[in-house]
Protein backbone atom coordinates (compact mmCIF):
# COMPACT_ATOMS: atom_id res chain seq x y z
CA UNK A 1 0.00 0.00 0.00
CA UNK A 2 1.17 3.48 -0.74
CA UNK A 3 2.03 5.84 2.07
CA UNK A 4 -1.01 8.07 2.33
CA UNK A 5 0.27 10.88 4.48
CA UNK A 6 2.92 11.85 1.93
CA UNK A 7 2.39 15.20 0.27
CA UNK A 8 2.42 15.57 -3.51
CA UNK A 9 5.72 17.54 -3.70
CA UNK A 10 7.37 14.84 -1.63
CA UNK A 11 6.03 12.16 -3.99
CA UNK A 12 7.40 14.05 -7.00
CA UNK A 13 10.77 14.43 -5.27
CA UNK A 14 10.93 10.72 -4.47
CA UNK A 15 9.99 9.84 -8.07
CA UNK A 16 12.76 12.11 -9.42
CA UNK A 17 15.31 10.57 -7.05
CA UNK A 18 14.29 7.09 -8.16
CA UNK A 19 14.85 8.18 -11.76
CA UNK A 20 18.32 9.41 -10.78
CA UNK A 21 19.04 6.09 -9.07
CA UNK A 22 17.90 3.93 -11.96
CA UNK A 23 18.86 6.13 -14.92
CA UNK A 24 22.29 4.65 -15.76
CA UNK A 25 21.06 1.06 -15.59
CA UNK A 26 17.91 1.70 -17.63
CA UNK A 27 19.82 3.82 -20.14
CA UNK A 28 21.97 0.94 -21.40
CA UNK A 29 18.89 -0.76 -22.87
CA UNK A 30 18.14 1.89 -25.55
CA UNK A 31 21.89 2.50 -25.96
CA UNK A 32 22.46 -1.11 -26.93
CA UNK A 33 20.11 -0.68 -29.93
CA UNK A 34 22.03 2.36 -31.15
CA UNK A 35 22.93 2.53 -34.82
CA UNK A 36 25.70 5.05 -34.17
CA UNK A 37 29.43 4.48 -34.42
CA UNK A 38 30.15 6.24 -31.15
CA UNK A 39 28.50 6.43 -27.75
CA UNK A 40 25.75 9.06 -27.88
CA UNK A 41 22.41 9.42 -26.22
CA UNK A 42 19.77 9.56 -27.52
CA UNK A 43 21.00 7.70 -30.63
CA UNK A 44 19.94 9.17 -33.98
CA UNK A 45 19.39 5.78 -35.54
CA UNK A 46 18.54 2.34 -34.26
CA UNK A 47 19.96 -1.06 -35.16
CA UNK A 48 21.15 -4.38 -33.85
CA UNK A 49 24.69 -3.77 -35.11
CA UNK A 50 26.22 -3.75 -31.62
CA UNK A 51 24.77 -7.14 -30.84
CA UNK A 52 26.25 -8.34 -34.13
CA UNK A 53 29.55 -6.67 -33.20
CA UNK A 54 29.45 -8.51 -29.89
CA UNK A 55 28.97 -11.85 -31.64
CA UNK A 56 32.03 -11.02 -33.76
CA UNK A 57 34.20 -10.07 -30.80
CA UNK A 58 36.19 -13.15 -29.78
CA UNK A 59 37.85 -11.37 -26.84
CA UNK A 60 34.52 -10.52 -25.20
CA UNK A 61 33.15 -13.99 -25.85
CA UNK A 62 36.17 -15.78 -24.45
CA UNK A 63 36.14 -13.42 -21.44
CA UNK A 64 32.48 -14.31 -20.91
CA UNK A 65 33.22 -18.05 -20.89
CA UNK A 66 36.14 -17.49 -18.53
CA UNK A 67 33.84 -15.57 -16.15
CA UNK A 68 31.14 -18.23 -16.37
CA UNK A 69 33.54 -21.10 -15.73
CA UNK A 70 35.32 -19.18 -12.98
CA UNK A 71 32.01 -18.29 -11.34
CA UNK A 72 30.84 -21.91 -11.44
CA UNK A 73 34.06 -23.30 -9.99
CA UNK A 74 34.34 -20.60 -7.35
CA UNK A 75 30.71 -21.16 -6.33
CA UNK A 76 31.15 -24.92 -6.08
CA UNK A 77 34.32 -24.63 -3.97
CA UNK A 78 32.76 -21.89 -1.81
CA UNK A 79 29.84 -24.15 -0.92
CA UNK A 80 32.01 -27.22 -0.37
CA UNK A 81 34.27 -25.24 1.96
CA UNK A 82 31.73 -22.98 3.67
CA UNK A 83 29.04 -25.56 4.50
CA UNK A 84 31.31 -27.65 6.78
CA UNK A 85 32.85 -24.47 8.20
CA UNK A 86 29.44 -22.99 8.99
CA UNK A 87 28.39 -26.28 10.60
CA UNK A 88 31.44 -26.37 12.87
CA UNK A 89 31.17 -22.69 13.79
CA UNK A 90 27.43 -22.72 14.54
CA UNK A 91 26.86 -26.27 15.84
CA UNK A 92 30.08 -27.56 17.37
CA UNK A 93 30.93 -24.35 19.26
CA UNK A 94 34.24 -25.58 20.62
CA UNK A 95 37.07 -23.62 19.08
CA UNK A 96 36.25 -20.00 19.82
CA UNK A 97 33.51 -19.89 17.20
CA UNK A 98 32.92 -16.16 17.14
CA UNK A 99 36.62 -15.43 16.72
CA UNK A 100 36.80 -17.82 13.75
CA UNK A 101 33.61 -16.40 12.26
CA UNK A 102 35.01 -12.88 12.45
CA UNK A 103 38.36 -13.99 11.04
CA UNK A 104 36.80 -15.79 8.09
CA UNK A 105 34.44 -12.92 7.23
CA UNK A 106 37.13 -10.25 7.76
CA UNK A 107 38.14 -10.00 4.06
CA UNK A 108 34.83 -8.18 3.46
CA UNK A 109 35.99 -5.36 5.72
CA UNK A 110 38.96 -4.57 3.51
CA UNK A 111 38.50 -2.43 0.42
CA UNK A 112 38.99 -4.51 -2.72
CA UNK A 113 41.67 -2.12 -4.02
CA UNK A 114 43.80 -2.90 -0.94
CA UNK A 115 43.01 -6.61 -0.98
CA UNK A 116 43.73 -6.79 -4.72
CA UNK A 117 47.13 -5.15 -4.29
CA UNK A 118 47.95 -7.38 -1.31
CA UNK A 119 47.10 -10.53 -3.27
CA UNK A 120 48.95 -9.25 -6.35
CA UNK A 121 52.22 -8.88 -4.44
CA UNK A 122 52.05 -12.35 -2.88
CA UNK A 123 50.83 -14.06 -6.05
CA UNK A 124 53.55 -12.40 -8.12
CA UNK A 125 56.19 -14.13 -6.00
CA UNK A 126 54.61 -17.58 -6.37
CA UNK A 127 53.81 -17.27 -10.08
CA UNK A 128 50.03 -17.19 -9.66
CA UNK A 129 49.43 -14.01 -11.68
CA UNK A 130 47.42 -14.40 -14.86
CA UNK A 131 46.60 -18.01 -14.02
CA UNK A 132 43.26 -19.68 -13.49
CA UNK A 133 44.13 -21.07 -10.01
CA UNK A 134 45.22 -17.57 -9.00
CA UNK A 135 41.86 -16.16 -10.08
CA UNK A 136 40.01 -18.94 -8.24
CA UNK A 137 41.79 -18.24 -4.95
CA UNK A 138 41.44 -14.48 -5.40
CA UNK A 139 37.69 -14.84 -5.87
CA UNK A 140 37.30 -17.35 -3.04
CA UNK A 141 38.75 -14.76 -0.65
CA UNK A 142 35.63 -12.64 -1.14
CA UNK A 143 32.96 -15.26 -1.94
CA UNK A 144 33.71 -17.42 1.12
CA UNK A 145 32.80 -14.69 3.64
CA UNK A 146 29.44 -14.17 1.92
CA UNK A 147 28.77 -17.91 1.77
CA UNK A 148 29.76 -18.38 5.40
CA UNK A 149 27.60 -15.48 6.54
CA UNK A 150 24.48 -16.68 4.70
CA UNK A 151 24.96 -20.34 5.69
CA UNK A 152 25.77 -19.60 9.35
CA UNK A 153 22.65 -17.42 9.58
CA UNK A 154 20.55 -20.19 8.03
CA UNK A 155 21.97 -22.82 10.39
CA UNK A 156 21.52 -20.56 13.41
CA UNK A 157 17.84 -20.09 12.58
CA UNK A 158 17.13 -23.82 12.15
CA UNK A 159 15.19 -25.59 14.83
CA UNK A 160 17.44 -28.10 16.58
CA UNK A 161 14.52 -30.40 17.44
CA UNK A 162 14.59 -32.37 14.14
CA UNK A 163 18.31 -33.03 14.36
CA UNK A 164 18.00 -34.05 18.01
CA UNK A 165 15.13 -36.38 17.19
CA UNK A 166 17.12 -38.07 14.43
CA UNK A 167 20.08 -38.35 16.77
CA UNK A 168 17.97 -39.82 19.57
CA UNK A 169 16.51 -42.37 17.16
CA UNK A 170 20.04 -43.63 16.59
CA UNK A 171 21.22 -41.87 13.43
CA UNK A 172 24.95 -41.27 13.29
CA UNK A 173 26.09 -37.59 13.20
CA UNK A 174 27.04 -37.78 9.52
CA UNK A 175 23.63 -39.29 8.68
CA UNK A 176 21.86 -36.59 10.70
CA UNK A 177 23.79 -33.96 8.80
CA UNK A 178 23.17 -35.51 5.39
CA UNK A 179 19.54 -36.51 5.84
CA UNK A 180 18.22 -33.78 8.16
CA UNK A 181 20.44 -30.70 8.47
CA UNK A 182 21.44 -30.36 4.83
CA UNK A 183 17.89 -30.56 3.39
CA UNK A 184 16.71 -28.04 5.98
CA UNK A 185 19.52 -25.69 4.92
CA UNK A 186 18.38 -25.78 1.27
CA UNK A 187 17.07 -22.17 1.07
CA UNK A 188 20.31 -20.85 2.54
CA UNK A 189 22.33 -22.96 0.14
CA UNK A 190 20.39 -21.62 -2.85
CA UNK A 191 20.93 -18.07 -1.61
CA UNK A 192 24.64 -18.67 -1.01
CA UNK A 193 25.00 -20.20 -4.47
CA UNK A 194 23.42 -17.22 -6.17
CA UNK A 195 25.36 -14.73 -4.07
CA UNK A 196 28.74 -16.43 -4.64
CA UNK A 197 28.13 -16.68 -8.36
CA UNK A 198 27.05 -13.04 -8.71
CA UNK A 199 29.94 -11.78 -6.56
CA UNK A 200 32.46 -13.79 -8.58
CA UNK A 201 30.89 -12.98 -11.93
CA UNK A 202 30.79 -9.24 -11.13
CA UNK A 203 34.17 -8.90 -9.41
CA UNK A 204 36.39 -6.29 -11.10
CA UNK A 205 38.94 -4.69 -8.82
CA UNK A 206 40.73 -7.74 -7.37
CA UNK A 207 40.49 -9.48 -10.73
CA UNK A 208 42.04 -6.46 -12.46
CA UNK A 209 45.19 -7.07 -10.42
CA UNK A 210 45.27 -10.80 -11.11
CA UNK A 211 44.39 -11.13 -14.80
CA UNK A 212 46.99 -11.15 -17.53
CA UNK A 213 46.96 -10.38 -21.25
CA UNK A 214 45.93 -13.93 -22.12
CA UNK A 215 43.45 -14.58 -19.31
CA UNK A 216 40.77 -12.04 -18.53
CA UNK A 217 37.21 -12.00 -17.20
CA UNK A 218 34.22 -10.22 -18.68
CA UNK A 219 34.03 -7.33 -16.17
CA UNK A 220 37.75 -6.67 -16.58
CA UNK A 221 37.43 -6.78 -20.37
CA UNK A 222 34.50 -4.34 -20.12
CA UNK A 223 36.54 -2.08 -17.87
CA UNK A 224 39.42 -1.97 -20.35
CA UNK A 225 37.00 -1.39 -23.20
CA UNK A 226 35.28 1.55 -21.47
CA UNK A 227 38.68 2.93 -20.52
CA UNK A 228 39.93 2.98 -24.10
CA UNK A 229 36.85 3.49 -26.31
CA UNK A 230 33.42 5.06 -26.10
CA UNK A 231 31.15 2.96 -28.29
CA UNK A 232 27.81 1.21 -27.66
CA UNK A 233 29.37 -2.29 -27.55
CA UNK A 234 29.47 -2.29 -23.74
CA UNK A 235 25.74 -1.48 -23.72
CA UNK A 236 24.84 -4.66 -25.58
CA UNK A 237 27.03 -6.71 -23.21
CA UNK A 238 25.43 -4.93 -20.26
CA UNK A 239 21.91 -5.77 -21.41
CA UNK A 240 22.84 -9.45 -21.63
CA UNK A 241 24.48 -9.25 -18.19
CA UNK A 242 21.40 -7.61 -16.69
CA UNK A 243 19.22 -10.37 -18.18
CA UNK A 244 21.54 -13.02 -16.72
CA UNK A 245 21.43 -11.35 -13.29
CA UNK A 246 17.64 -11.13 -13.50
CA UNK A 247 17.47 -14.85 -14.27
CA UNK A 248 19.64 -15.71 -11.25
CA UNK A 249 17.62 -13.38 -9.02
CA UNK A 250 14.32 -14.85 -10.20
CA UNK A 251 15.55 -18.36 -9.47
CA UNK A 252 16.47 -17.23 -5.95
CA UNK A 253 13.19 -15.40 -5.53
CA UNK A 254 11.18 -18.47 -6.57
CA UNK A 255 13.03 -20.69 -4.12
CA UNK A 256 13.66 -18.52 -1.05
CA UNK A 257 12.46 -14.97 -1.52
CA UNK A 258 14.63 -12.06 -2.56
CA UNK A 259 14.31 -9.90 0.52
CA UNK A 260 15.49 -12.72 2.79
CA UNK A 261 18.63 -13.10 0.73
CA UNK A 262 19.87 -9.61 0.11
CA UNK A 263 18.43 -7.51 2.90
CA UNK A 264 20.23 -8.50 6.03
CA UNK B 1 43.49 -28.02 21.07
CA UNK B 2 44.97 -30.35 23.71
CA UNK B 3 43.71 -28.02 26.40
CA UNK B 4 40.17 -28.37 25.09
CA UNK B 5 40.44 -32.14 24.93
CA UNK B 6 41.90 -32.33 28.44
CA UNK B 7 39.20 -30.14 29.98
CA UNK B 8 36.38 -32.07 28.30
CA UNK B 9 34.16 -34.17 30.58
CA UNK B 10 36.03 -37.36 31.50
CA UNK B 11 32.98 -39.47 30.67
CA UNK B 12 33.53 -39.07 26.94
CA UNK B 13 37.18 -38.24 26.32
CA UNK B 14 37.38 -40.10 23.01
CA UNK B 15 34.31 -38.38 21.70
CA UNK B 16 35.77 -34.98 22.56
CA UNK B 17 39.01 -35.85 20.80
CA UNK B 18 37.08 -37.10 17.80
CA UNK B 19 34.94 -34.00 17.73
CA UNK B 20 37.93 -31.67 17.95
CA UNK B 21 39.70 -33.60 15.21
CA UNK B 22 36.63 -33.45 12.98
CA UNK B 23 36.16 -29.76 13.65
CA UNK B 24 39.76 -28.99 12.72
CA UNK B 25 39.52 -31.10 9.57
CA UNK B 26 36.31 -29.35 8.51
CA UNK B 27 37.75 -25.89 9.15
CA UNK B 28 41.09 -26.58 7.48
CA UNK B 29 40.10 -25.65 3.88
CA UNK B 30 38.58 -22.28 4.80
CA UNK B 31 41.50 -21.53 7.14
CA UNK B 32 43.99 -22.35 4.39
CA UNK B 33 42.30 -20.10 1.81
CA UNK B 34 41.96 -17.36 4.43
CA UNK B 35 45.68 -17.65 5.24
CA UNK B 36 46.93 -17.70 1.63
CA UNK B 37 44.49 -15.16 0.23
CA UNK B 38 44.00 -12.79 3.15
CA UNK B 39 46.23 -12.98 6.26
CA UNK B 40 49.53 -13.54 4.46
CA UNK B 41 48.93 -10.92 1.73
CA UNK B 42 47.79 -8.26 4.21
CA UNK B 43 50.74 -8.80 6.57
CA UNK B 44 53.04 -8.80 3.56
CA UNK B 45 51.47 -5.53 2.39
CA UNK B 46 52.15 -3.92 5.76
CA UNK B 47 55.76 -5.17 5.55
CA UNK B 48 56.05 -3.89 1.98
CA UNK B 49 55.24 -0.34 3.08
CA UNK B 50 58.58 -0.32 4.95
CA UNK B 51 60.62 -1.60 2.00
CA UNK B 52 62.63 0.54 -0.36
CA UNK B 53 61.52 0.97 -3.95
CA UNK B 54 64.27 0.71 -6.54
CA UNK B 55 64.13 2.26 -9.98
CA UNK B 56 62.42 0.07 -12.60
CA UNK B 57 60.06 -1.69 -10.24
CA UNK B 58 62.55 -3.42 -7.96
CA UNK B 59 62.07 -3.74 -4.22
CA UNK B 60 64.83 -3.87 -1.60
CA UNK B 61 64.02 -5.62 1.67
CA UNK B 62 64.78 -3.20 4.45
CA UNK B 63 63.09 -1.22 7.18
CA UNK B 64 62.68 2.39 6.18
CA UNK B 65 60.09 5.01 6.96
CA UNK B 66 60.90 6.86 3.77
CA UNK B 67 57.66 5.88 2.01
CA UNK B 68 55.71 7.32 4.89
CA UNK B 69 57.74 10.49 5.41
CA UNK B 70 58.03 10.99 1.65
CA UNK B 71 54.25 10.87 1.37
CA UNK B 72 53.74 13.76 3.77
CA UNK B 73 56.70 15.72 2.43
CA UNK B 74 55.44 15.68 -1.16
CA UNK B 75 52.83 18.32 -1.87
CA UNK B 76 51.34 16.17 -4.65
CA UNK B 77 50.51 13.42 -2.16
CA UNK B 78 49.37 15.75 0.59
CA UNK B 79 46.96 17.30 -1.91
CA UNK B 80 45.92 13.86 -3.17
CA UNK B 81 45.09 12.70 0.35
CA UNK B 82 43.20 15.87 1.24
CA UNK B 83 41.42 15.78 -2.12
CA UNK B 84 40.38 12.15 -1.56
CA UNK B 85 38.94 12.99 1.83
CA UNK B 86 37.08 16.10 0.65
CA UNK B 87 35.69 14.40 -2.45
CA UNK B 88 34.58 11.41 -0.35
CA UNK B 89 32.93 13.71 2.20
CA UNK B 90 31.12 15.58 -0.60
CA UNK B 91 29.93 12.28 -2.07
CA UNK B 92 28.75 11.11 1.35
CA UNK B 93 26.81 14.31 1.93
CA UNK B 94 25.29 14.26 -1.57
CA UNK B 95 24.33 10.59 -1.17
CA UNK B 96 22.67 11.34 2.16
CA UNK B 97 20.65 14.22 0.69
CA UNK B 98 19.36 12.24 -2.30
CA UNK B 99 18.79 9.01 -0.34
CA UNK B 100 16.98 10.40 2.70
CA UNK B 101 13.65 11.17 0.99
CA UNK B 102 13.58 7.73 -0.64
CA UNK B 103 14.36 6.01 2.66
CA UNK B 104 11.72 8.05 4.50
CA UNK B 105 9.14 7.26 1.83
CA UNK B 106 10.06 3.54 1.91
CA UNK B 107 9.83 3.52 5.70
CA UNK B 108 6.29 4.87 5.50
CA UNK B 109 5.03 2.61 2.73
CA UNK B 110 3.75 -0.89 3.33
CA UNK B 111 2.89 -4.18 1.67
CA UNK B 112 3.61 -5.00 -1.96
CA UNK B 113 4.41 -1.40 -2.89
CA UNK B 114 7.17 -1.37 -0.29
CA UNK B 115 8.55 -4.70 -1.53
CA UNK B 116 8.53 -3.44 -5.10
CA UNK B 117 10.35 -0.23 -4.17
CA UNK B 118 12.88 -2.17 -2.08
CA UNK B 119 13.64 -4.36 -5.09
CA UNK B 120 14.11 -1.18 -7.17
CA UNK B 121 16.58 0.11 -4.57
CA UNK B 122 18.53 -3.15 -4.44
CA UNK B 123 18.56 -3.86 -8.19
CA UNK B 124 21.38 -1.41 -9.04
CA UNK B 125 23.55 -3.27 -6.50
CA UNK B 126 23.26 -6.35 -8.68
CA UNK B 127 24.53 -4.43 -11.69
CA UNK B 128 28.26 -4.14 -12.22
CA UNK B 129 29.86 -0.82 -11.26
CA UNK B 130 31.45 -0.82 -14.73
CA UNK B 131 28.01 -0.92 -16.35
CA UNK B 132 26.58 1.83 -14.15
CA UNK B 133 29.64 4.03 -14.69
CA UNK B 134 29.31 3.43 -18.43
CA UNK B 135 25.69 4.61 -18.20
CA UNK B 136 26.90 7.80 -16.53
CA UNK B 137 29.52 8.34 -19.23
CA UNK B 138 26.71 8.30 -21.81
CA UNK B 139 24.60 10.67 -19.69
CA UNK B 140 27.32 13.14 -18.74
CA UNK B 141 29.22 13.29 -22.06
CA UNK B 142 29.80 16.68 -23.67
CA UNK B 143 27.19 15.90 -26.36
CA UNK B 144 25.05 13.97 -23.86
CA UNK B 145 21.45 14.70 -22.86
CA UNK B 146 22.25 16.53 -19.62
CA UNK B 147 24.83 18.93 -21.04
CA UNK B 148 22.67 19.58 -24.14
CA UNK B 149 19.66 20.12 -21.91
CA UNK B 150 21.49 22.71 -19.84
CA UNK B 151 22.78 24.38 -23.01
CA UNK B 152 19.26 24.44 -24.49
CA UNK B 153 18.09 26.37 -21.42
CA UNK B 154 20.58 29.07 -22.37
CA UNK B 155 23.29 28.38 -19.81
CA UNK B 156 26.94 27.80 -20.61
CA UNK B 157 27.36 24.04 -21.15
CA UNK B 158 29.24 22.70 -18.12
CA UNK B 159 31.87 19.98 -18.25
CA UNK B 160 30.48 17.07 -16.29
CA UNK B 161 32.90 14.33 -17.30
CA UNK B 162 36.59 13.63 -16.83
CA UNK B 163 36.60 15.89 -13.78
CA UNK B 164 35.72 15.76 -10.09
CA UNK B 165 32.09 16.78 -10.73
CA UNK B 166 31.53 13.67 -12.86
CA UNK B 167 33.13 11.43 -10.26
CA UNK B 168 30.93 12.92 -7.52
CA UNK B 169 27.72 12.52 -9.57
CA UNK B 170 28.52 8.94 -10.58
CA UNK B 171 29.63 7.74 -7.16
CA UNK B 172 26.68 9.42 -5.45
CA UNK B 173 24.30 7.34 -7.54
CA UNK B 174 26.39 4.18 -7.16
CA UNK B 175 26.44 4.47 -3.36
CA UNK B 176 22.74 5.38 -2.98
CA UNK B 177 21.49 1.80 -2.38
CA UNK B 178 23.94 1.36 0.51
CA UNK B 179 22.82 4.66 2.06
CA UNK B 180 19.11 3.90 1.62
CA UNK B 181 19.43 0.44 3.18
CA UNK B 182 21.50 1.81 6.10
CA UNK B 183 19.02 4.62 6.70
CA UNK B 184 16.13 2.15 6.67
CA UNK B 185 17.95 -0.09 9.15
CA UNK B 186 18.32 2.90 11.48
CA UNK B 187 14.76 4.20 11.06
CA UNK B 188 13.38 1.68 13.55
CA UNK B 189 12.87 4.33 16.22
CA UNK B 190 10.81 6.52 13.90
CA UNK B 191 7.18 5.90 14.75
CA UNK B 192 4.63 7.68 12.52
CA UNK B 193 2.58 8.47 15.65
CA UNK B 194 5.40 10.68 16.94
CA UNK B 195 5.21 12.76 13.78
CA UNK B 196 1.43 12.91 14.02
CA UNK B 197 1.73 14.05 17.63
CA UNK B 198 4.10 16.86 16.65
CA UNK B 199 1.86 17.93 13.78
CA UNK B 200 -1.35 17.79 15.79
CA UNK B 201 0.29 19.92 18.47
CA UNK B 202 0.70 22.57 15.77
CA UNK B 203 4.24 22.10 14.54
CA UNK B 204 4.65 23.01 10.85
CA UNK B 205 6.04 20.21 8.63
CA UNK B 206 9.51 21.81 8.38
CA UNK B 207 9.74 22.13 12.14
CA UNK B 208 8.48 18.56 12.64
CA UNK B 209 11.23 17.40 10.32
CA UNK B 210 14.05 19.31 12.01
CA UNK B 211 12.98 18.80 15.60
CA UNK B 212 11.39 15.35 15.54
CA UNK B 213 12.16 13.24 12.47
CA UNK B 214 15.80 14.16 11.93
CA UNK B 215 17.01 13.65 15.53
CA UNK B 216 15.30 10.25 15.68
CA UNK B 217 17.03 9.10 12.51
CA UNK B 218 20.59 10.10 13.48
CA UNK B 219 21.70 6.48 14.08
CA UNK B 220 20.73 5.52 10.54
CA UNK B 221 22.35 8.64 9.13
CA UNK B 222 25.59 7.91 10.99
CA UNK B 223 25.67 4.31 9.77
CA UNK B 224 24.92 5.24 6.16
CA UNK B 225 27.50 8.03 6.17
CA UNK B 226 30.20 5.76 7.63
CA UNK B 227 29.52 3.11 5.01
CA UNK B 228 29.38 5.54 2.08
CA UNK B 229 32.47 7.45 3.15
CA UNK B 230 34.48 4.26 3.50
CA UNK B 231 33.24 2.99 0.12
CA UNK B 232 33.90 6.36 -1.53
CA UNK B 233 37.49 6.59 -0.24
CA UNK B 234 38.29 3.13 -1.56
CA UNK B 235 36.26 3.14 -4.78
CA UNK B 236 38.31 2.70 -7.89
CA UNK B 237 36.26 1.84 -10.98
CA UNK B 238 34.11 4.97 -11.11
CA UNK B 239 36.88 7.53 -10.40
CA UNK B 240 39.13 5.80 -12.91
CA UNK B 241 36.57 5.74 -15.73
CA UNK B 242 34.61 8.95 -15.04
CA UNK B 243 37.76 10.81 -14.01
CA UNK B 244 39.42 9.84 -17.27
CA UNK B 245 42.88 9.88 -15.66
CA UNK B 246 42.47 13.50 -14.68
CA UNK B 247 41.10 13.02 -11.18
CA UNK B 248 43.71 11.86 -8.69
CA UNK B 249 42.39 10.01 -5.69
CA UNK B 250 43.91 7.48 -3.28
CA UNK B 251 42.43 4.39 -4.91
CA UNK B 252 43.37 5.37 -8.47
CA UNK B 253 46.88 6.25 -7.30
CA UNK B 254 47.27 2.86 -5.58
CA UNK B 255 46.39 1.17 -8.86
CA UNK B 256 48.69 3.38 -10.94
CA UNK B 257 51.61 2.88 -8.57
CA UNK B 258 51.04 -0.88 -8.48
CA UNK B 259 50.41 -1.52 -12.18
CA UNK B 260 51.88 1.38 -14.15
CA UNK B 261 54.79 2.76 -12.12
CA UNK B 262 55.46 -0.58 -10.38
CA UNK B 263 56.32 1.12 -7.10
CA UNK B 264 54.91 -1.49 -4.76
CA UNK B 265 56.26 0.00 -1.50
CA UNK B 266 54.51 3.30 -2.27
CA UNK B 267 51.29 1.50 -3.33
CA UNK B 268 51.43 -0.49 -0.08
CA UNK B 269 51.93 2.68 1.96
CA UNK B 270 48.96 4.35 0.27
CA UNK B 271 46.87 1.22 0.99
CA UNK B 272 47.80 1.35 4.66
CA UNK B 273 46.82 5.02 4.63
CA UNK B 274 43.38 4.06 3.30
CA UNK B 275 43.04 1.62 6.21
CA UNK B 276 44.10 4.35 8.65
CA UNK B 277 41.42 6.65 7.21
CA UNK B 278 38.93 3.78 7.65
CA UNK B 279 39.96 3.52 11.30
CA UNK B 280 39.53 7.25 11.80
CA UNK B 281 36.06 7.17 10.21
CA UNK B 282 35.11 4.28 12.47
CA UNK B 283 36.32 6.21 15.53
CA UNK B 284 34.23 9.24 14.55
CA UNK B 285 31.22 6.94 14.06
CA UNK B 286 31.69 5.34 17.50
CA UNK B 287 31.91 8.80 19.02
CA UNK B 288 28.69 9.94 17.37
CA UNK B 289 26.88 6.82 18.58
CA UNK B 290 28.10 7.42 22.14
CA UNK B 291 27.00 11.05 21.96
CA UNK B 292 23.47 9.96 20.99
CA UNK B 293 23.16 7.55 23.91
Amino acid sequence: MEADNTSVPMKILVALLFIFLLAPVILVVPLSFSGEQILSFPPESWSLRWYAALADNPKMISAFWTSLLLGAIVTAISLAVAIPAAYVIVRMRTLGSSFLYNLFTAPLLLPTIVLGLAILIVFASIGFLGTFPGLIIGHLVITLPYALRVLATTLGNLNLACEEAASTLGARPITVFRRVTLPMMAPGIVAATALCFLVSFDEVVITLFLTGPRLTTLPVELFHHVESRADPLVASVSVLLILLTLAVVMIVDRSVGLSKTFVK
Amino acid sequence: MTAITASAPPAAPRLALGRTGTAIALLLPIALINAIGFILPVLNLLRMSFNEALAGGGVRETVTFENWTGLFGDSFYVELILNSITVSLSITLATLVVSYPIALYLHRSTGRWRTFLTVLVISPLLTSAVVRTYGWIALLADQGPIVSGIAALGFAPPRLMFNTTGVIIGLTEILMPYMILSLLAGFGRLDPRVEEAAMSLGAPPIKTFWRVILPLTVPGIALGCLLCFVLAVSSFITPKLLGGGRVFLLATEIYDQAIVTLNWPLAATLSMLVLIIFGAALAVYARILRAID
